[in-house]
């Protein structure tokens, strides 16, 4: 190590540490919010600096990594991050969802079924659900600790009050193991069932709020809802236009300004995989033929 | 959901509240000092005195807003007396949404200002475990009819209500619980009289027929005339006299009570 800038991945081994006692507790109190002592991260707030120092006290030198933003690994913000660990930590990266280790995402969770043993890093810009119903953090606190969550339930009911339905799609309430409400972190609320009885250690990380906690693998996991007005899971009414995936959550895309548009997998690993193994939609083209349209 | 509101009635012998030496101090000002007596059910005690009188504080600290630094406020509670100063904050945080209310003087205290008139009559009920919109709805729509707000407002938020209509909203909000105890700290001040009348009139009416207990704090006479049975005159943190309403308002015994009978306008 004496021969380099910085330590492994960044984060100085006090640092890590920290942040790994800060994991422990929230992986014994799944749902609880742990307060960790943020560091200032070569990135902007927002980024995914809470993501980035859990994956950071995570990784060792044999990881796996891959990152993904909105389901891409191709965007600015998931290259950024793994040339960031490329460079600070030398481990190797993929874009493979199964070949991974540690996954650190933003707004997703995989197609993929994870598996035992990989973690999943969720960036979290705000980590407190009850934040915009009640805006004093020590009377949220309390609420937690005294498990009064009807708020939540006021902020449902308005919704069905003015809408008709559950409009709430993204960032949607659930509650860990029928004990804290929690913050799923703006994931569509298609990938909330994704959130229960998933094998893979579920991590989140608030940079700016200063806040981790966690989801334990087979944790379970439920939405909150009405009785009459029960939680479903929404996606685009449409077929992935480049693999012909009915099941995973779409991505629109508009093509020109006469009104043309097309739906694509959010997941790109997904969709790559798909076409690799012969799936064509309504608008890709064979692999064989070359590359699939985009 | 069950009306609990009757549960209770038989015990009708018992108080309801029984307040023993209730002493707050801010340093070394008195807030109330050594305050005693009891609430049963079903009745309604009104407390008055000018301001600074520790009416205020009074009130705070038998709703749990505020520790008190001596005494016991035992509440008769659905297994038995217990004392509310000593319980813990979540068992008191719970009575507070179930077997109490408090309807605040400014409605915007009491009310959530961006949550429309169904949420805010909702919450309670949500904050007890209600899970059915439906249910929730109609209940919300039951109580502002109640509280004679017009069906079709339910979607509307209380920043699009007059004053007077926030304060039933309020009182709507409070009550769907069907609370034992309702503290109320002001219910009509900054009200315009016509309106008053009208808040005090369905006041009345609720009281009696949910046969609820309440203890209302006031400066003004009328209101405790109206609806209190007995009353507490407090002058600098003490009470000075108390006893049926009618009693102490038409035979004043303290030169303070004589002093505040006497200060109203006879029209």
């Amino acid at each position: 190590m004496t021969d380099q800038a910085y330590n492994f991945a960044y984060l100085d081994e006090d640092t890590k540490r920290m942040i790994r006692r800060a994991i422990l507790k929230g992986v014994a109190v799944p749902g609880y919010q742990v307060p960790f002592a943020s560091r200032e991260m070569p990135m902007p707030y927002g980024w995914g600096t809470g993501g980035v120092q859990v994956t950071a006290a995570c990784l060792t030198p044999d990881d796996v990594l891959k990152v993904i933003d909105q389901g891409a690994d191709d965007t600015t913000n998931a290259v950024s991050i793994r040339k960031f660990f490329v460079a600070t930590a030398g481990v190797a990266v993929t874009e493979a969802t199964a070949d991974a280790t540690i996954i650190q995402t933003r707004h997703r969770i995989p197609e993929a079924q994870l598996t035992a043993g990989q973690i999943l890093v969720y960036q979290v810009p705000i980590p407190e659900p009850l934040r915009f119903l009640e805006p004093r953090e020590t009377e949220t606190r309390k609420m937690h600790e005294l498990e009064e969550y009807g708020l939540m339930h006021v902020k449902l009911y308005e919704d069905i009050a003015k809408h008709g339905q559950i409009a709430t799609s993204y960032a949607y309430p659930v509650r860990v193991e029928g004990r804290y409400v929690m913050d799923p972190s703006p994931i569509p609320k298609f990938d909330n069932p994704k959130l229960s009885g998933n094998a893979a250690l579920q991590l989140f990380g608030a940079g700016r709020e200063q806040r981790i906690y966690a989801v334990p693998p087979f944790t379970h996991v439920v939405s909150l809802d009405f009785d009459d007005h029960p939680f479903s899971p929404s996606k685009a009414n449409h077929a992935c236009d480049l693999c012909a995936s009915n099941t995973s959550y779409l991505d629109e895309v508009i093509t020109d300004d006469q009104g043309g548009r097309m739906f694509v997998c959010s997941d790109t690993d997904y969709c790559a995989t798909r076409r690799a193994a012969g799936h064509v939609g309504a608008l890709g083209t064979p692999q064989a033929a070359g590359k699939a349209a985009q | 959901m069950t009306d609990l509101s009757h549960t209770f009635a038989a015990a009708a012998d018992k108080p309801l509240l029984q307040v023993k030496s209730l002493t707050k101090r801010y340093g070394a000002r008195i807030g109330c000092a050594d305050i005693s007596f009891d609430v049963y059910p079903g009745e309604v005690l009104g407390i008055v005195g000018e301001s600074g009188s520790g009416k205020s504080t009074l009130l705070s600290c038998l709703a749990g807003h505020m520790r008190p630094d001596q005494g016991e406020v035992i509440f008769e509670t659905a297994t038995g007396p217990r004392d509310t100063v000593q319980m813990g904050e979540a068992e008191r945080r719970r009575l507070a949404r179930t077997d109490w209310a408090y309807v605040h003087q400014n409605p915007r205290d009491g009310l959530r200002m961006g949550v429309s008139a169904g949420g805010n009559v909702g919450e309670r009920l949500m904050a007890i475990g209600a899970r059915h919109y439906g249910g929730i709805r109609d209940k919300a729509i039951d109580w502002l009819g109640r509280v004679e707000i017009d069906a079709g407002r339910v979607d509307d938020r209380p920043s699009a209500f007059s004053g007077g209509m926030q304060q039933r909203l309020q009182i709507a909000r409070n009550l769907v619980t069907a609370p034992r105890l309702v503290f109320m700290d002001e219910p009509t001040g900054g009200l315009d009289v016509s309106v008053q009348a009208r808040l005090l009139d369905l006041l009345r009416g609720l009281v009696r027929e949910m046969g609820l207990s309440a203890i209302i704090v006031t400066h003004d006479l009328a209101v405790v005339r109206l609806l209190a049975d007995r009353l507490m005159v407090m002058k600098g943190g003490h009470v000075v006299e108390a006893g049926l309403t009618d009693q102490v308002l038409d035979d004043p015994q303290h030169e303070y009570t004589q002093l505040l009978v006497s200060s109203v306008l006879q029209v």
